[in-house]
């Protein structure tokens, strides 16, 4: 069954601004999918439509079968939505917000007082309870956001940024969360600007840009596209010159690393030998960018030349 | 992070159809109880400085000034502007609850809690009325006891001052509503407050009757709603009024109705809320 669909979304502002520009896309139910685009892309847009935030120009959209226009109640009875801003009410305990929540969807006191218990504890925010929200630090707003939107435990969750502003050990820990929900079931939407992110969680991407979708696809066939990929190799003795490898353009950042860009139908067994032939000893190797982001950004710019040009 | 224990087959509300009047019953009293919360939790913003207006009213209208007046309409000055001041407190406070509270969750975001829920959009505009209904009993009743500490009240027809407070704390609620629906900012909720409902309510009636003012002045004065509501109101405790009661009933059932409406319709319509 579908989580979401969209057939020929359309949003236009009041000021004139076409926001989306005949969108179709369609997500499995218990999916992790990415929603990728710039800012102004219309991501939010989307998403505030699918929540109701936001009233559609045209177009139809469907939840779990539902349609907005004819079932909203029953289809926002299956969305859970992390927005991008803070949005609870920042003179509230946690406990008061997430059982306000909960009784939004006709969740009864008792159940709901279980789930709190639940999903804070999950969430390491069982200690804060009886604070009042804004006292919050950055992290736990996001992790209050997250247990908030899962009080009405519904079928599909929606995370527009997550972990914007939030450090590293928290946003790593915030995606085991993420995927552990994914795996119980729950379907999810992710929109995040932290593309590595998007790479480590999403099984299938699509890419927005300036109100239209133009990449939607699993994200292994995606980033099966990148046609070269740069990556650093890091020398355990410096070098004084980078080495010729024929066939690949090689720079050197610094006297301890090397960049080499490697095409996709070139091998990194192959660099290796060459590098050992040379007498260069490599101490480790990443990729220069993120693959997804690196991909990303040559889309979005290929659209905007053809776009300068067309 | 503790690993997750969601399971899809406990996900009772998404996996059926949803129970949408046991949803409707549960989310209509977690905001009522939401809303009163509020009015308890800032109580010295909500229930004190109307009491002390009161009191003020009282001192300096009832006693001091009152005695010099001598009497009105067959009572005594501070008999007969007794349940004008509580009206005008029950009107000021119901209104001043749902335009604070309303729009305090526009600008904080967390009405999106409400609008991205199930519930509908009648169901979310009558919590928010309820919320200016207990205001407006809470601090009217405050305001009745300290009355009775200045003066003794009789009550000529029960009904009609429950019925006349309870439709005058819808019609004041709703249309504290709709000005929170409209402002863009702080200063636009504080300006039919200050500029329109104060100089209504001071020339409605309150404090003298219509009948000494020049018959333009009365004619004028028929125009203002709020004189039905605290005739109608006067009327149950002294069983005098400057309207005719039917009247006033028929404005203030017909006030609540049309504004409930127009509440349900600006939410559907998204007027102030959503883009």
């Amino acid at each position: 069954m579908q989580a979401l669909t969209f057939q020929q979304l359309t949003k236009t502002y009041k000021n004139g601004v076409q926001a989306l520009k005949g969108i179709d896309l369609a997500v499995e139910e218990g999916d992790f999918f990415a929603l990728l685009g710039p800012n102004g892309a219309g991501k939010t847009t989307a998403i505030g439509i699918v929540t109701s935030l936001v009233n559609k120009t045209g177009g139809k959209v469907h939840v779990f079968g539902h349609d907005i226009d004819t079932q909203l109640a029953a289809a926002k009875s299956c969305i859970g939505l992390v927005p991008q801003e803070i949005n609870f009410n920042q003179f509230e305990t946690v406990t008061t917000i997430l059982l306000n929540q909960a009784g939004f969807y006709g969740i009864p006191r008792q159940v709901a007082s279980k789930r709190l218990e639940k999903y804070l504890t999950a969430l390491q925010l069982w200690e804060k309870r009886n604070a009042v929200s804004r006292t919050l630090s950055g992290g736990m707003k996001r992790r209050l956001m997250i247990a908030r939107a899962l009080m009405h435990e519904p079928r599909l969750l929606i995370l527009d940024e997550p972990t914007a502003g939030v450090d590293i050990e928290v946003r790593r820990t915030m995606w085991t969360f993420m995927r552990d929900i994914n795996e119980a079931g729950t379907t999810i939407i992710l929109t995040t600007h932290y593309l590595e992110e998007a790479e480590n969680l999403c099984r299938h991407v699509a890419i927005i840009d300036k109100g239209r979708i133009i990449e939607n696809d699993r994200m292994s066939r995606v980033l099966r596209k990148l046609q070269t990929e740069v990556f650093v190799f890091n020398l355990r003795n410096p070098i004084a010159a980078p080495p010729v490898l024929p066939g690949y353009a090689v720079s050197m950042p610094d006297d301890h690393s090397l960049e080499i860009e490697v095409s996709k139908d070139q091998s990194l067994n192959d660099i290796f030998s060459q590098l050992s032939a040379s007498g260069v000893d490599v101490l480790s190797m990443r990729n220069k960018t993120n693959r997804l982001e690196e991909l990303f950004m040559r889309l979005v710019n290929q659209k905007e030349g053809q776009a300068a040009h067309g | 992070m503790d690993k997750a224990v969601n399971s899809p087959t406990s996900l009772a509300p998404a996996t059926q159809e949803p129970m949408l009047l046991k949803t409707n019953i549960v989310g209509f009293n977690t905001i009522v109880i939401r809303e009163f919360s509020r009015i308890i939790r800032i109580w010295g913003q909500t229930i004190v400085p109307p009491a002390i207006t009161a009191t003020l009213y009282f001192v300096i209208f009832g006693s001091l000034i009152g005695r010099r007046i001598g009497d009105m309409g067959g009572y005594t000055y501070i008999q007969y502007i007794a349940p004008g001041l509580i009206m005008m407190s029950v009107i000021t406070n119901s209104y001043g609850n749902v335009v604070s509270s309303f729009f305090g969750a526009k600008f904080g975001k967390h009405i999106e809690e409400l609008l991205v829920s199930p519930l509908p959009g009648w169901l979310i505009v009558g919590g928010y009325m309820m919320g200016g209904i207990m205001r407006g009993l809470i601090v009217g009743g405050v305001v009745t006891i300290i009355t009775l500490l200045f003066t003794h009240m009789k009550i000529y027809n029960v009904g009609v001052v429950i019925s006349a407070v309870l439709l005058s704390s819808i019609v004041f609620s709703l249309a504290g509503m709709i000005n929170a629906v409209f402002a863009k900012n702080f200063d636009q909720i504080s300006f039919i407050p200050t500029f329109v409902l104060t100089p209504l309510t001071y020339l409605g009636g309150v404090f003298y009757t219509i009948t000494l003012l020049p018959q333009w002045a009365q004619h004028i004065s028929y125009a203002n709603p709020i004189l039905y509501m605290v005739n109608a109101f006067r009327y149950g405790f002294l069983g005098v009024s400057d309207v005719n009661v039917g009247l006033a009933y028929s404005i203030m059932i017909g006030a609540a109705v049309v504004l409930y409406v127009s509440c349900v319709w600006l939410l559907h319509r998204g007027v102030g809320t959503r883009e």
